[in-house]
């Protein structure tokens, strides 16, 4: 009972899914013994979650690929041979090189579940195309970009909620297996404390389930939802007046001139400052300025003649407007009126009512002395079941301007930033890629990804039509500040904007659960030009650990390992794991040495950039510039003078945090700390951080921010009236005449609510119910259902729907049901609950796959009886006037709207008469894969005698 | 059939777990920390058969079920962690064969020994709580250990030494100590938060509680709360013109 736990323990950092906890992995006779939380690591504090737990199985996974390959049957056929790491890097470098040298924009690079961001970015940079970007798109840019130009932070890794504080929680439309062991940490704290928790969500599953309200609303509402709760808070005079003027735009002046150029922007001053109205000089003044009363309402008129109003005037105006009334959104919401009024109550009550303070002086920006920190303790989080619709960038700005009307970003008790945020509203990063900076043998000045804050920012030609691959930044979707992993494939097949020559891509299973309008996709990777008979998508390169779906697709497929078999960087240049409370980032490293001939992709990405003489991955003499591959990366390259891929124990002993030298000893100071580094700024600087004199100045030191400046939340969005402006006709750069509608209408920049696209587009009579998915917690993507230990908790997934609707279609549990959308049908067995919208049904995230990948058994359940909701999602919306069809997604940001969707359901046969779940055809399980055993008794090391375990004594007891 | 301790010979110890439903979010993560320990661990290895096949089939020693309970605005769903409770009276002590089922006299754990488990699945029948598992491939009786060989460990640090289930749960939802110390954490818990035994009345006196799901009224410091009252004196904007008299 005393024997030891393990030879020998190593720490590292998770990576079953995004969360980026800290574990202990414990090693035994040279296998793995136990994978448990690090207590000491601040994103889980020791707690590990089901798919962390089973990383031991991810790591024995017979899927796994062992050799890099070269595809010898058609597309899509799984034929391939095994040749050798030279010959597919040469063969990588020799396809790359001749575009480089030729046109740059011919690789499309796209990464998916990355957590390498800063690298795979700059890499691009390097090799000169602005056709990069990670699977934001897809995700949650809607989050992210209404938050980051909202407040210079969002929700999930870019904050958190005051989880000892606060005392009033809502969830909207949380994705369970994101960010999910500091969730649920979160919300065990909130219960303890007796806080409450309200959930909006159209599923009661998880954290709805000990949510003390659950609120479940019918999808794509929640934006009115949210507009009514402001409504209801304006009408009582229920507003924190004090936090608007010192930290948000809510006075700047606003020009009214309707019909004319500078109509909706800041009336600034010669030095370019917003203006406000002060109420003791009565006159315009410089906003910020000393002694100040600005006016929160009422039209004036400036010097010049022009007409003027506080931006919170018009904020109130539309909020207060009667659609926004509880009566006028309650049928729509699937809420009733009076209980959209008590959150409003309650919301207010606990802002206003029961604010929290912690006895901490602190200095604001000005210099004004604050003695203690007062706080509204109303914490709020958003994810998946807002942002994945047409309508979610408005949505996602509405909930936070209910946030700044409570007065609760950043204070005890609300929702905080975790560094390195805030940042500017919007950061001042620029995408990369105008034509002038793209061109044969060239870097590009910037990364790909930025942030327009007007229309000359849009990466567009001079008729206004996209210039990348997947048309972010353009007119289509100007704040697509993560690209559009979701329309790459289909536009390099069309052709649209432009063909291309390589579709680069890592660890994103575009051929199956990554992407919308599944089967089309893959046929779009294996269909031949017929004129010529080379494949529209000429070439395919594929890095991945495991024999996924769109293995099969690639000409060139590079094995990568395990995060158990290499190191890592988790770093504030990519996305940030730290806590409110101080900075974070991270490590991995090596457990286990690969037992086959595979690769980290960081340590190929460089080598390859070595072979391409990319510039600063080679040495003026033409050498490696990291000899020493992804870790000699990690030490020794600078972003800029003293900023690293690492910001623990710079400096040439160390001693530096943020800034410093390069410090070779930097691993072994990591590893010696658990693999992470944790930095805790003063007590003063932990609140109000975007108006924080000692935040902002620790920020500079620690080289977060470039300087000092605070960060005043827009509620009002200048940037999007400059987009709308140009939609009206105004300005220089103006969209083409066919998408000036379109801009005008979207780019608002006060928040509001319309229906999905997709609801026009179905017709609500031929396709009346929702259809969601939501991600089981011990699922990651595709990663969960080849799991040997997981697959058993979730191997297959029934489609839930509400037992009124059942009832209503005469349907029971187990009986099967034709799914059908305006795009496609699938069929799956019923399940009926209480705990759902009456008009919505849902099913588990990505538990099918497909009959011969991932070397499941063909006959698996996941390919048997599992289901896809993807196969039913069109990419696009339907032939518009002009005959163009729009990406189905949200028309600010570019985000992929697959919560969009709209189905009909009727009672069918089960699959041994009415066919599959899915059409799908079985491909061929790779013959290099690892032997897949029938039966598995794990132990670190087999043991003589497995089969017949020896006893348990009786006299363990000390 | 196999006896139980003597009462005479029972050592003062109870040791158990305390599950909360209030908090339980159903993530798994107990049921694969428990998985992962103890198939390394002295009562594994836990098998999968078939395990990339056609019916995986594993030996599990703990398991979330998810439920609902009650209808339209009143239903609520609840995740339910179900292991072996380590019951006073174990009828899967009583009704082993070979003597291989057996409850510590020191501390009440409820084990198997597998040299003399013949694997006849008498106990697994026997428990009323379904918390027995057939190993797939060993073809011994599985249960729950309490993670004996980590309670004890003097390898661990002081702080580790609970149940995988216990340390990995990120929601604090379950917990470990003696529940015959009326003084102990866990007993205390107990009793302020109405911890109950599963199926009372069958009368098998299990160790482990469970805490019940706390009423859903929503704020400790709230009274209901209707609605808000239009601000009096030209509204909004009245209400706004005071704000900004200061």
């Amino acid at each position: 009972m005393s024997a030891p736990v393990s030879d020998s323990v190593v720490t590292s950092t998770c990576y079953m899914c995004a969360c980026r906890c800290g574990i202990k992995v414990h090693l035994k006779d040279g296998g793995i013994r136990f994978i448990e939380g690090n207590r000491d690591h601040p994103t889980n504090r020791g707690v590990l979650c089901a798919k962390g737990a089973a990383g031991i199985m991810h790591y024995h996974s017979p899927a796994r690929l062992t050799k890099p390959l070269r595809r010898v049957g058609p597309r899509g056929s799984g034929e391939f041979r095994e040749i050798e790491w030279d010959e597919a890097l040469a063969t990588a470098a020799e396809w790359l090189g001749a575009i480089r040298r030729d046109d740059p924009r011919k690789l499309a690079f796209f990464t998916g579940r990355d957590q390498s961001q800063a690298l795979t970015s700059w890499w691009a940079q390097q090799f000169g195309t602005p056709n990069y970007a990670a699977h934001g798109g897809f995700c949650s840019v809607n989050m992210a970009a209404a938050g980051l130009y909202t407040l210079g932070g969002a929700f999930w890794e870019f904050g958190e909620p005051d989880w000892e504080r606060t005392r009033y929680f809502l969830l909207f439309g949380v994705a369970e297996d994101h960010d999910s062991n500091p969730i649920k940490i979160g919300l065990s704290r909130l219960k303890a404390r007796g806080a409450k928790v309200v959930s909006i969500n159209p599923v009661r599953t998880g954290y709805s389930a000990i949510a003390d309200e659950w609120i479940g609303i019918t999808p794509g509402r929640d934006g009115l939802f949210v507009m009514a709760l402001i409504h209801e808070l304006l009408v009582a005079g229920k507003v924190d007046a004090d936090y608007l003027l010192r930290y948000t735009n809510a006075p700047w002046l606003v020009v009214e001139a309707p019909g004319e150029a500078g109509d909706g922007l800041f009336a600034r001053d010669e030095a370019g400052e917003p203006l406000v109205w002060d109420r003791t000089a009565g006159q315009a003044v410089a906003a910020g300025g000393p002694g100040l009363r600005p006016a929160l309402k009422g039209r004036v008129k400036l010097p010049d003649g022009r007409g003027v109003v506080p931006a919170f005037q018009l904020l109130a105006e539309r909020c207060l407007d009667a659609r926004y009334a509880p009566a006028a959104v309650a049928e729509a919401c699937g809420v009733p009126a009076s209980r959209i009024r008590r959150i409003a109550a309650e919301l207010a009550r606990a802002a206003f009512e029961e604010e929290v303070v912690v006895e901490q002086p602190w200095v604001d920006w000005k210099g004004e002395r604050h003695e203690r920190m007062i706080g509204r303790p109303v914490a709020m989080h958003a994810m998946r079941g807002i942002s994945a619709h047409s309508n979610g960038f408005h949505t996602c700005r509405a909930i936070h301007l209910l946030q700044l009307l409570l007065g609760s970003v950043d204070v005890p008790g609300g929702w905080r930033y975790k560094p390195p945020f805030p940042r500017p509203a919007p950061p001042p990063d620029k995408p990369g890629g105008k034509d002038d900076e793209v061109g044969p043998e060239q870097p590009m000045p910037r990364i790909a990804l930025g942030f327009p804050d007007r229309p000359e920012d849009l990466l567009v030609d001079a008729d206004g039509r996209p210039t990348r691959i997947d048309k972010a930044f353009s007119w289509e979707a100007p704040l697509a500040v993560h690209g559009m992993l979701h329309t790459v494939i289909a536009n390099a097949w069309r052709g649209d904007p432009y063909p291309i020559d390589t579709l680069f891509l890592y660890m994103a299973n575009m051929a199956w659960n990554s992407a919308m309008n599944t089967g089309g996709t893959a046929e779009m990777l294996s269909e031949r030009d017929p004129e010529t008979g080379d494949y529209r998508i000429p070439r395919i390169i594929y890095s991945d650990a495991f024999y996924s779906e769109t293995v099969a697709y690639a000409d060139l497929v590079l094995p990568d390992t395990t995060y158990l078999e290499r190191w890592d960087c988790i770093s504030l240049l990519d996305r940030p794991i730290g806590k409110a409370e101080g900075a974070g980032d991270a490590i991995r490293q090596p457990v286990a040495p690969p037992d086959r001939d595979v690769r980290p992709f960081q340590d190929v990405l460089l080598d390859l950039g070595a072979r391409l003489g990319l510039p600063g991955m080679t040495k003026p003499d033409g050498a490696p510039a990291y000899p020493g591959g992804y870790p000699d990366y990690m030490v020794n390259h600078e972003r800029k003078p003293g900023v690293g891929p690492l910001a623990g124990w710079r400096g040439k002993d160390g001693s530096s945090h943020g800034r410093g030298d390069a410090n070779p000893e930097q691993l072994e100071r990591y590893r010696a700390n658990g693999c992470f580094w944790f930095h805790e700024m003063p007590a003063e600087a932990q609140y109000f951080k975007h108006a924080n004199r000692a935040y902002l100045d620790w920020a500079v030191e620690m080289g977060l921010r470039d300087n000092a400046t605070p960060v005043i939340h827009q509620l009002y969005s200048e940037v999007l009236q400059r987009f709308r402006l140009a939609g009206l006709g105004f300005g220089e750069t103006l969209p083409p005449e066919a998408e000036r509608g379109r801009i005008a209408a979207y780019c608002d920049p006060l928040p509001m609510w319309y229906p999905p696209f997709e609801e026009e587009a179905s017709g609500q009579a031929a396709f009346p119910l929702h259809a969601v998915t939501q991600r089981p917690m011990a699922m990651y993507h595709s990663w969960g259902s080849q799991n040997a230990w997981l697959r058993q908790i979730h191997g297959h997934n029934p489609l839930f729907l509400s037992r009124a609707l059942g009832e209503e279609l005469g349907l029971a549990d187990g009986d099967w049901v034709r799914i059908a959308s305006r795009h496609g049908e699938v069929r799956a067995p019923v399940k009926l609950m209480e705990g759902v919208n009456r008009h919505t049904v849902w099913t588990w995230n990505a538990v099918a796959k497909r009959a011969g990948a991932w070397n499941l058994d063909e006959r698996a359940p996941e390919a048997t009886r599992a289901f896809l909701l993807n196969h039913l999602i069109d990419d696009l919306l339907p032939p518009g006037a002009g005959g163009y069809r729009y990406a189905a997604a949200d028309p600010v940001t570019g985000q992929a709207a697959w919560y969009d969707l709209r189905v009909r359901i009727e009672k069918t046969a089960a699959p041994e008469t009415a066919g599959p779940p899915q059409p799908a055809a079985k491909i061929a399980t790779d013959a290099s894969l690892p032997e897949r055993p029938d039966d598995i008794a794990y132990r670190p090391s087999p043991q003589p005698g497995d089969r017949r375990r020896r006893a348990i004594k009786g006299e363990g007891a000390p | 059939m196999t006896s139980l301790p003597k009462p005479d010979a029972r050592g003062s110890k109870s040791l158990g777990l305390v599950i909360d439903l209030d908090t339980c979010v159903g993530c798994q993560a107990c049921v694969v920390a428990c998985k992962e320990w103890n198939t390394g661990g002295i009562a594994g290895p836990l098998s999968d058969a078939d395990a990339y096949g056609q019916a995986p089939l594993g030996a599990w020693l703990n398991r979330v079920h998810a439920f609902e309970a009650g209808e339209g605005a009143d239903g609520r769903t609840v995740h339910f962690p179900k292991s072996c409770l380590h019951c006073e009276d174990a009828a899967c002590v009583t009704v082993c064969p070979t003597g291989a089922s057996y409850k510590r006299a020191a501390d009440g754990i409820v084990l198997v020994d597998e040299d003399k488990c013949i694997g006849c699945g008498l106990c697994a029948w026997a428990c009323p709580y379904g918390a027995r598992e057939l190993d797939p491939v060993g073809g011994t009786m599985k249960k729950c250990t309490l993670c004996v060989d980590r309670i004890y460990n003097e390898h661990l640090p002081e702080a580790e030494r609970v149940p995988a289930c216990v340390a990995t749960c990120p929601t604090s939802a379950r917990h470990f100590g003696d529940l015959a110390d009326p003084d102990s954490d866990v007993s205390r818990l107990v009793a302020a938060r109405g911890g109950f035994d599963l199926m009372e009345e069958m009368g098998y006196r299990p160790t482990n509680k469970y805490l019940p799901p706390r009423r859903q009224t929503g704020h400790i410091d709230h009274g209901p709360a209707d609605a808000l009252e239009p601000a009096p004196e030209g509204g909004f904007l009245g209400w706004l013109d005071r704000v900004l008299s200061g």
